[in-house]
């Protein structure tokens, strides 16, 4: 049987290809529409775009070292 | 007329009335009545002060009060009420239908309650109501989980009620509004409140004892009692600069173990956590926009929450699955529980069109105006977290990733309709957000749809999107749970007291394995003691009460002497 379309590799290259594209613009958007900021840092251009990926990039290494510590077989209170 | 009715009591006496009749009056009575209590309610409408005032014990009691905000609450606990029936319309047994409506509508009750006792007979009938919910996944593992539901939240209750009658002592009234931080009293009432509200470090009952109930009990466990006790939160402790803090600790909480969960439910179940820990964040800030938020989001929470679990009940209803590790590839073979899945998760990261972009962004941009910038940071690093535990987590790894060569079908036409319903909902609340913004209590000047907020939305949701695809080789899944603070009285206590009663397992042993000598020797130095005859069943004589009680009386005498 063949694969369904959505995850054939030729797909998903040309997935990852428009997500890097969308990224760029959502970035370059920026241009047009000044960030409106606070506090001077969330006005830095693309604040958002690295601040997002930065502090997702902290909690998921953050729980996979807690992780080591907490985690238990998922039969262990049985 | 129908205003006259009180909305809560709508659902509860047809919890009474559901298991009695035949199947067909089920189905209609569950579809009906809380399309009834919304009549009910807005009959009268929002601001329209109490309908029903009764003395009690030398109070005044407001069973129904009718408030903007406790008609917002009110509204979409009856929605949830409605759709959620609609999802357990084919499943739900009739005691878990009764139980369900028992729970929504006390607490309806909760949020239309006019005075602390009103609120408090309804907070223990909730807890009595979901109770019976998580029982009725009807499984060991419900039942056990349901007890220990139970504990904690009668529990809670009793911290409440200490509360309660210390409060009304001090200041002589039973009024629901907002109370001032300043004695014990009013300390033990935060903390019976924070305790329904999830919070840490009593909040892993929520993963605990939801994920256990049936597909459709959860959706009902996922609406009512965290949200309830937002919604009293927001009454009676406005501006408590301590919520900030532990709604910030809620948020981060939820969103790493969600990251380490495998469970699609419990996933969500975290989420939850997570979600409560904005609206009580904004609670805390408490300035109109920030209250004005937590209230929005508490109502767009409830459906896509609600939403997002009847997508992973639907999973579990065909496939019989819940754990990531077993799941994967279902978007094939089940396009509409997929696609409004899919809906829950952007409503809930906030993604712009849907309901919590319109919402959660009033929480943030109140931070902002407070020149809160660490609260802000944190935020924005929370949202960005959601996307990635929520809104792409349980999508990705329930209907994507490696196939699991699962093909089940999309779930009955009830459970359909409820999640488009749902979908739709969260749709219409994020592309026309001023039916909901006029519900809220405070006037609206927030306009959510701004090219800067719009580009900076999507920039912060997008590259988390990145992050989690980047990352992906550190989230694969494990069949692993995570230990959580309810190892303390689940593993830790037991053991404890084991260990400290090892005399008494000494004995057990003892008798269990002993001969028969040996038992008759214990029941015989038993009877002696305890017989009827023995010295340790003998009533003291009278005379040496009234020594012990003279001596006591000389004490007190002594002590009080000055």
């Amino acid at each position: 049987m063949e694969k369904h379309w959505l995850v054939r590799p030729k797909t998903i290259r040309l997935l990852w290809i428009a997500m890097y594209a969308v990224l760029a613009v959502t970035v370059l958007l920026q241009i047009v529409f000044h960030v409106h900021g606070e506090f001077g840092v969330d006005e830095a251009f693309g604040f958002n775009a690295w601040y997002g990926l930065g502090a997702c990039a902290l909690m998921v290494v953050g729980a996979k070292i807690l992780g080591t510590a907490i985690k238990r077989k998922d039969n262990y209170y049985d | 007329m129908i205003s006259a009715v009180p909305p809560g009591l709508i659902l509860i006496a047809g919890a009474g009335l559901i298991p009695f009749v035949g199947p067909t009056t089920r189905k209609a009575l569950a579809l009906i009545l809380p399309v009834l209590a919304l009549l009910a309610m807005w009959a009268t409408g929002p601001d329209g002060g109490a309908i029903w005032s009764a003395p009690f014990l030398g109070y005044d009691v407001l069973p129904v009060f009718y408030s903007s905000i406790g008609i917002l609450f009110a509204t979409v606990f009856a929605i949830m009420a409605f759709g959620g029936a609609l999802f357990a319309l084919r499943s739900a047994k009739p005691t878990e239908m009764a139980a369900a409506f028992l729970y929504a509508g006390s607490a309806i009750g909760v949020a239309l309650a006019g005075d602390f006792i009103t609120v408090f007979v309804f907070w223990e009938i909730m807890a009595i109501g979901s109770t019976l919910v998580v029982w009725s996944g009807g499984t060991d593992a419900a039942r056990r989980a349901g007890l220990r539901y139970a504990l904690i939240h009668f529990f809670g209750g009793v911290v409440l009620m200490i509360g309660l009658i210390g409060h009304v002592d001090q200041t002589g009234s039973v009024a629901f509004g907002a109370v001032a931080l300043d004695t014990w009293a009013q300390w033990l009432m935060l903390g019976g409140f924070l305790i329904n509200a999830g919070a840490w470090p009593m909040s892993s009952w929520i993963p605990d004892a939801y994920p256990e109930a049936s597909p459709a009990g959860t959706v009902f466990l996922s609406a009512f009692t965290t949200k309830t006790a937002v919604f009293v939160l927001w009454v009676a402790f406005p501006g408590t600069e301590a919520l900030i803090y532990v709604g910030l600790f809620m948020v981060f909480y939820g969103i790493i173990y969600a990251l380490l969960e495998n469970d699609m439910r419990r996933i969500l179940a975290y989420s939850i956590v997570n979600q409560v820990g904005f609206m009580v964040t904004g609670i805390g800030i408490g300035t109109e926009m920030a209250l004005n938020g937590a209230a929005a989001h508490a109502f767009a929470h409830i459906i896509y929450k609600g939403l997002l679990l009847m997508s992973a009940g639907s999973v579990l209803y065909m496939t019989g699955r819940r754990k990531c590790t077993d799941l994967g590839g279902l978007f094939q073979s089940m396009p509409i529980t997929a696609t409004c899945g899919i809906i829950g998760a952007l409503a809930i990261s906030a993604f712009p069109l849907t309901s919590g972009f319109v919402s959660k962004s009033m929480i943030s941009q109140s931070a902002a105006d407070q020149h809160l910038m660490w609260v802000w940071l944190l935020l924005t690093a929370a949202s960005a977290g959601v996307f990635l535990h929520a809104g792409i987590k349980f999508p990705w790894f329930v209907f994507f990733q490696k196939d699991s060569g699962l093909r089940p079908p999309d779930p009955p036409w009830t459970m359909r309709a409820a999640m488009i319903l749902f979908a739709a909902l969260c749709l219409a609340i994020g592309i026309f957000p001023r039916p909901l913004y006029a519900l809220l209590p405070f006037p609206v000047e927030f306009v959510p749809y701004t090219g800067s907020h719009v580009v900076a939305q999507l920039q912060l949701l997008l590259f988390s999107g990145l992050a989690f695809f980047l990352l992906l080789p550190l989230m694969k899944r494990t069949l692993t749970i995570s230990l959580d603070v309810d190892w303390l009285y689940r593993r830790a206590a037991p053991a404890a007291i084991a260990w400290f009663s090892r005399d008494l397992r000494d004995l057990i042993d003892g008798v269990l394995g002993g001969t028969r000598e040996q038992i008759g020797s214990i029941v015989d130095s038993l009877a002696r003691y305890h017989g009827p005859a023995g010295l340790l069943a003998r009533t003291l004589p009278t005379g040496r009460a009234v020594f012990w009680v003279l001596v006591i009386l000389a004490a007190f005498l002594v002590f009080n002497f000055s």
